[in-house]
């Protein structure tokens, strides 16, 4: 994954997220949003960034033993990269594809498990990249132009 | 028309204590998939869904919402009462079931989100 300068960075933020938390689940995404609201971020950008990081947090809590947010913010772009500590993705190509969830009938009953979220997180992010190894974990970027 | 005037209209419930009623509702979406909300979802918007857990509050909070209508008088926990309280997003009920609510609100003019 490509490394950061994160001193060009006027703000850094962590999130820790926890797996099976849904009651916690989209404090990340919204202390996110409510601080990029304050900077100033234009509101049709402030919801692909509500999107997309409510999309991967979610996915941390569902799918993953749990792991972290990080939020990059400069003047001209939002970076945020997700990382969890496993269990990994072992065809990403496959779970990139719309519809496709592993995710088990008691999410289901929830609403969650559509198979949309990391076509959501690709689509809403002006770049979007994913890296997993299965038994290590799970690594997203997401750059969104502001 | 806000969000009290279509809950005197159709005999909604309002659930939520203090989330502001006169705000206004611009659109509405009827869905139970929540990725699809999250990707069809808009500000201003009446969202129709059958669940009544946290997580439809975050949604609706981080889409800047009006307000989620639940059908067939479902049960909400009070906790998730006062989270939608607290993040000001009110919810409605209705007897109906979500195909009525829908059909109803159409009738009033309010139609789906232009993207
Ligand atoms: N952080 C993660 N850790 C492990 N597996 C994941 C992670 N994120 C996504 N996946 C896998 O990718 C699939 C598709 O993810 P997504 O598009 O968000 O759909 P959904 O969450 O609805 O299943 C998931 O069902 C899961 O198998
Ligand atoms: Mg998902």
């Amino acid at each position: 994954m490509e490394e950061l300068r994160v001193n060009e960075y006027n703000l850094k933020d962590i999130y820790t997220i926890e797996a099976g938390n849904f009651v916690t689940a989209g404090e990340a995404s919204s202390n996110i949003k409510t601080l990029l609201k304050r900077l100033g971020v234009n509101s049709s950008k402030l919801r692909n960034i509500a999107i997309a990081s409510y999309e991967a947090e979610i996915n941390l809590v569902i799918h993953s033993k749990g792991g972290q947010m990080e939020l990059l913010v400069s003047p001209n772009e939002v970076i945020i990269k997700i990382d969890d500590i496993g269990p990994g993705i072992e065809n990403i190509e496959l779970a990139m594809k719309e519809g496709y969830s592993t995710a088990p009938d008691s999410i289901r009953v929830m609403g969650f498990g559509a198979g949309m979220g990391l076509s959501n997180m690709r689509n809403n992010a002006d770049d979007f990249k994913i890296e997993s190894k299965l038994g290590e974990g799970t690594h997203i970027c997401m750059k969104f132009n502001i | 028309m806000t969000i009290e005037q279509i809950a005197n209209k159709h005999g909604f419930a309002t659930v939520t204590k203090c989330a502001d009623t006169s705000r206004g509702i611009k659109s509405a979406y009827c869905c139970d998939l929540l990725s699809w909300v999250m990707s069809h979802g808009t500000a201003d918007m009446a969202l129709i869904t059958i669940h009544t857990h946290m997580n439809v509050i975050a949604i609706a909070a981080l889409l800047e919402m009006s307000c989620i209508i639940i059908p067939e008088n479902i049960e909400i926990e009070e906790s998730v009462i006062n989270k939608a309280d607290e993040e000001g997003i009110c919810i409605l009920k209705s007897q109906k079931s979500a195909y009525e609510i829908s059909g109803l609100l159409f009738a009033d003019g309010i139609l789906p989100a232009v993207k």
